[in-house]
């Protein structure tokens, strides 16, 4: 289970190149962390399909792999 | 999905107008994330269901695909899903979590 800080970067950047993405591992236990990402691909969504997006980035290890992901999503 | 399954989860939202679908009970919340969820709706005093996905791994399992979203807890007015601990966080911190629960007329504590 977890998942590495940069894994989840790498991910990240592959589905929204773009993005600005800032990583915070909260417990030491590649498990918890919490993510801002901004990027343009957000604009113009709501809350729900931005951090969809992000959860799709994951290719489906939120929730599985991953425990947890605080995510806080805005547009560049 | 199990359509079995659906119409279990579309029957509780048309019984409950707000459902929360929370990791452990309102009163003993089991995971951070579903506590403060419902802390906040216990905070604006609303009248909320929370069904609790531990007691039923086929509901755990089943929410997730129902609202394709991969997490718990999962917030819903009036059968709408409004989002998860995130969302709902920072809708209530911004006042656009009561100026929802005012649109579907769900009674709640106005809190400055």
């Amino acid at each position: 289970m977890g998942l590495k800080l940069e894994e989840i970067k790498s991910l990240i950047k592959e589905a929204l190149p773009d993005a600005e993405i800032s990583i915070h591992d909260l417990a030491g236990d590649d498990n918890h962390y919490s993510a801002t990402i901004k990027s343009k691909i957000f604009s113009g969504k709501s809350k729900i399909e931005q951090h969809k997006l992000v959860y799709k980035a994951l290719k489906g290890k939120m929730g599985n792999d991953l425990h947890a992901l605080a995510l806080n999503t805005m547009e560049r | 999905m199990d359509e079995n399954l659906k119409k279990k989860i579309n029957d509780e939202l048309e019984k409950n107008e707000v459902c929360l679908f929370m990791k452990g009970t309102p009163a003993t919340p089991q995971c951070g994330f579903s506590l403060a969820v419902s802390n906040v709706l216990k905070h604006l005093e609303v009248n909320f269901k929370g069904i609790n996905v531990l007691e039923d791994d086929e509901l755990r399992e089943g929410i997730k695909k129902f609202s394709d979203w991969p997490t718990i807890p999962q917030l819903y007015i009036k059968g709408e899903f409004i989002g998860g601990c995130d969302i709902v966080k920072e809708m209530f911190e911004k006042g656009d979590l009561q100026k929802k629960l005012q649109e579907k007329q769900i009674s709640f504590q106005k809190k400055s």
